[in-house]
């Protein structure tokens, strides 16, 4: 049977306010275990809450940044429920009237774009965090009050895939805003994923189930995948998907029951008496709004537009604000109207540089940018062979040497003149004999070969073109 | 005279003219509680380490510079316990000072500190659901003195405290004062802040002064007034001059008698103190018209549905994992949090969570909490209403004048009406105040209550001190 997967996703973010959400405590990461604590965030008896206004404000950027309407009327509500991470047994939350709704996302996947609604994004506290020791569990409280912002998106996603770039481009504009460090390791991105399966083309949807606990946008793909399959296992054999809530065995690879809907918690919302509604208005709206920095989007389009960059160089260029501020000053600086070059060699040879968890834009390059530069342009030039810039912006970095300096010192630059070639030619076809016949007999691949010795002999250094030249006309000649 | 029995103007007079000292107003007041505490019982922790002298002598140089104020036990005083009265929160040394302590302390007060009796978490209209036992009503050791800030209404009427602090959530410092015959103000929701006030009702609560007389009232309001901004539900305007308001006559004043409050249920012997009560502000100049406020029987029930729902969501943090009790006896998590509440709280506190976590629960909401809701803004309404045509409102404190202890405990409904004239001011946050106006033949005394516009204290201040100077209630003392 085909089916199709029908997924909504809730992502929990940390915002990087330097204070929480309702006290002014500090919301570092790695501080002492509770050492980052008030009686606000202790949920003392007789302390109560006071709205960071920063971080609304962060909390309306992002709600902006993803196409939502701001509600001019907004309030708190308490979401009770006991936990001992929970210091005051209710989080601060927001239900009926959230800060924002009906906003969108674009994702691209398979050359295609798509529009994943985004149903709310609203403001809430974090919990304390538990340890579990082999005789005893203890809660640090630093985590505790820092701000929230949950994003929920609409059952819009069909595939573990199109999970994962979701995820991507949320963290790209996050990332872009400045308003949270989306690092799911310090738990500062949480993802949570509803998921239910149907028959290809069915109205009506499946039983879902709430997928909990993945570490990582990799694990929530994986995730996802599985419970896919599974559900549309227990589909064909004709069972029922029980609503509930899995959790994610990253070790296992697979999802486990964890409770079911009867075991489902009635939180019991009402208004935070604590905190009066507040209303936002237009104007701040406005003015908060104008504050959005270009966008990955719209960033791609005009890269697009004002250097003729193909969409899947400028969207891989735009990931990152960072890396696209680096590479847009590297393209305007290049000297030729022609960007392409410049623009290959960022995306390729440079990012293959960077190790796990950098970017380009992090390399620390000996020369600096305009090293860089001029090492894409001599290779342009044909001064330098491809190869042979590579390998040596490679071991510039390494070394903490300037490229220019090394092929300078070294005298690595290509050679181009048919006089210097000729010997080199030469001996390659006195040393292949074979190859020189396989040639000769139509084996069009030898002549590949023969080129590639030869560069071996010339360190590199030989203009491959100018090679392939020689030893043509000398195979065809004899 | 004894300097206890004095009000507190009256000492900062003796106290200006260096005919006393703080140390001597303090070991006054201490030899009081001495000598009548162990009938009346109004104390439930007099800290007498004096480990903090400039506390107890008052390091500040404002208004009350001198003056003992005595502390409901639901008040947060810093490293001193704060317990509500409960067992769930026996040994609590809140490490900070609640907003009104933390001004008393910088004006001068002697905060030592003094905590009085309270139904555990307020809840309670005769202060008999203490974890600590009931506190004896000073007028009559048999009755209650009110509730649920019994125990500072008993403390000022007994001059066993100069000024106290209460906090009112439906009449908790109204009612009391009424029965014990002194003066109890309940200030507009957000002129006083609540940081640092367990809640009971967040929507409800406001703490506010409990004194001997009406000038005693505004100067204690003078000082606890405010916008904090700690507390986001206080409200940043201008605080007056209380004081300025005494002395100002009520001529021509109107006065709106309401319908709903003389009905059936009103005691017959209250009923007549009332309306002499009301003859004398006419005498006075105030012209009095009777008007409805047709909302009012809903607001007992509306009352026990947002108040319960609040508290039963406050006091979900008393679990035993922080502070306070813990019972933990098999070491499961679930049986901590059992153990610890059954344990920890009383029979009252455990009625209003269930009846409060019932009606937030699932498929109940809408037809309590929500309902309650918009019940509660017709309230409001009425009030806007009749305040159009109107300077304020008189009614009865209490129905009736202090009851026995142990008649009404075991009848919680009968219980809950003893707050039927006093609720309404809760939820439409207005500020009330409680003023002695008569005894009852066999010496208890009754309330008149005085209602006015949000942030309107000053009218109170007009109506009750002129009511005062032209009669001698306040003066009664009792003999216990």
């Amino acid at each position: 049977m085909d089916y199709e997967a029908v997924i909504g996703l809730e992502v929990h973010l940390h915002l990087n306010t330097k204070t929480k959400a309702f006290c002014g405590c500090s919301t570092e990461f790695g501080r002492e275990p509770n050492s980052c604590v008030c009686p606000v965030c202790l949920g003392f008896p007789g302390s109560l809450p006071v709205l960071n206004k920063l971080a609304l404000d962060y909390a309306i950027k992002v709600a902006l940044a993803l196409n939502c309407r701001v509600q001019e009327y907004t309030k708190f509500d308490r979401k009770n429920y006991f936990y001992p991470d929970l210091p005051k047994n209710y989080q601060i939350s927001q239900y009926d009237l959230p800060l924002s709704r009906d906003g969108f996302l674009d994702i691209y996947l398979e050359g295609r774009n798509k529009r994943i609604g985004i149903r709310r994004v609203h403001m809430e506290e974090d919990a304390g965090k538990l340890i579990h020791k082999e005789e005893v569990s203890l809660v640090d409280f630093n985590r505790s009050g820092i701000p929230l912002l949950e994003i929920v998106s609409e059952p819009h996603i069909n595939s573990a895939e199109e999970a994962y770039e979701y995820l991507t481009a949320l963290k790209s504009i996050i990332e872009y805003l400045d308003v949270s460090d989306c690092d799911m390791e310090k738990g500062s991105l949480r993802c949570d994923a509803n998921i239910s399966v149907r028959k290809k083309g069915a109205a009506e949807l499946g039983i879902k189930t709430e997928l909990k606990n993945m570490n990582s946008f990799k694990a929530v793909k994986e995730a996802l995948a599985f419970e896919i399959e599974r559900q549309s296992e227990l589909l064909d054999a004709g069972e029922d998907v029980v609503q509930e809530t899995r959790l994610w065995d990253a070790k296992e690879l697979k999802t486990l029951p964890m409770r079911t809907k009867e075991e489902a918690k009635d939180y019991r919302y009402f208004p935070e008496p604590d905190l009066a509604p507040f209303i936002i208005k237009p104007e701040k709206i406005e003015e908060i709004r104008k504050a959005i920095p270009e966008l990955p989007r719209q960033k791609m389009q005009r890269f697009i537009k004002d250097y003729g960059l193909s969409e899947y160089d400028a969207r891989i260029l735009v990931s990152s604000r960072k890396d696209a501020d680096w590479a847009e000053e590297a393209i305007r600086t290049y000297p030729d109207k022609n960007k392409k070059p410049i623009v290959n060699w960022i995306i390729g040879p440079l990012a293959s540089l960077t190790g796990p968890n950098t970017t380009f834009s992090e390399l620390k390059l000996p020369g600096g940018k305009e090293e860089f530069i001029k090492l894409v342009k001599a290779t342009e030039e044909g001064k330098i062979s491809h190869l042979m810039a590579k390998n040596v912006l490679s071991e510039s970095i390494n070394s903490g040497i300037p490229s220019l300096e090394i092929i300078q010192n070294r005298n690595l630059f290509q050679v181009s003149d048919l006089e210097s070639l000729k010997g080199v030619v030469e001996d390659v076809l006195k040393e292949n004999p074979e190859s020189v016949n396989d040639y000769k007999s139509g084996k069009a691949n030898a002549l590949m070969f023969l080129v590639g010795q030869a560069m071996k002999k010339s360190k590199g250094k030989a203009n491959p073109k100018t090679l392939q030249e020689i030893l043509k006309r000398r195979l065809t000649d004899a | 005279m004894e300097l206890y029995k004095l009000t507190a103007h009256q000492l900062l007079e003796k106290l200006e003219t260096k005919e006393t000292s703080s140390e001597e107003i303090v070991s006054a007041v201490d030899k009081r509680i001495k000598e009548v505490d162990s009938k009346v019982k109004a104390y439930v922790r007099v800290d007498k380490t004096n480990e903090r002298t400039q506390e107890r002598e008052g390091r500040g140089t404002g208004l009350l510079k001198g003056i003992p104020v005595s502390i409901k036990d639901n008040i947060c005083t810093d490293g001193y316990n704060t317990e509500c009265c409960s067992k769930i929160l026996q040994g609590f040394k809140p490490p900070y000072d609640a907003t009104v302590i933390r001004k008393l302390k910088e004006t001068g007060a002697s905060i030592l500190p003094l905590k009085t009796n309270m139904d555990e978490f307020a809840f309670g209209s005769s202060t008999e659901n203490s974890f600590f036992g009931p506190t004896h009503n000073p007028w009559n050791l048999e009755c209650v003195p009110g509730g649920s800030s019994g125990g500072s209404a008993a403390a000022v009427a007994a001059d066993e405290a100069i000024l106290a602090l209460g906090s009112d959530t439906g009449g908790s410092i109204r009612q009391p004062a009424s029965f014990c015959g002194v003066v109890g103000l309940k200030p507009t929701y957000g002129r006083v802040s609540r940081y640092g006030l367990i809640a009971f009702a967040s929507s409800l609560d406001q703490i506010g002064p409990i004194a001997k007389d009406v000038k005693d009232s505004a100067l204690l309001m003078n000082v606890i007034s405010g916008y904090d901004p700690m507390d986001s539900t206080s409200v940043d305007t201008e605080v007056p001059d209380y004081t300025q308001s005494l002395g100002m006559d009520i001529k021509g004043l109107r006065l709106a008698i309401p319908r709903e409050y003389f009905i059936e249920g009103l005691d017959p012997e209250v009923k007549g103190i009332l309306e002499e009560a009301i003859n004398k502000l006419k005498t006075l100049g105030a012209e009095y018209k009777e008007v409805t406020l047709p909302h009012t029987e809903y607001a007992v029930p509306v009352y026990y549905i947002i108040a319960t729902a609040e508290a039963s969501s406050n006091l979900a943090r008393f679990d035993g994992v922080q502070y306070g009790l813990r019972v933990d006896k098999t070491g499961s998590l679930i049986d901590m949090y059992k153990n610890t509440r059954e344990e920890g709280f009383g029979e009252e506190a455990k009625r209003r969570i269930i009846l409060g976590t019932f009606a937030l629960s699932h498929g109940y909401y809408d037809a309590y909490y929500l309902r309650a809701l918009k019940v509660r803004t017709l309230i409001k309404q009425d009030f806007d209403s009749v305040f159009k045509e109107f300077d304020c409102i008189v009614t009865p404190t209490s129905p009736t004048p202090a009851f026995r202890i142990g008649e009404k405990i075991a009848d919680p409904l009968k219980m809950y009406l003893s707050d039927i004239y006093t609720i309404s001011a809760n939820l439409a946050g207005i500020p009330a105040m409680s003023i002695p106006c008569g005894f009852t033949k066999k010496g208890l005394p009754a309330g008149l209550q005085i209602l006015a516009k949000p942030f309107n204290e000053e009218m109170l201040f007009r109506v009750s001190y002129a009511f005062e100077q032209s009669t001698q209630w306040h003066k009664m003392k009792p003999k216990i």
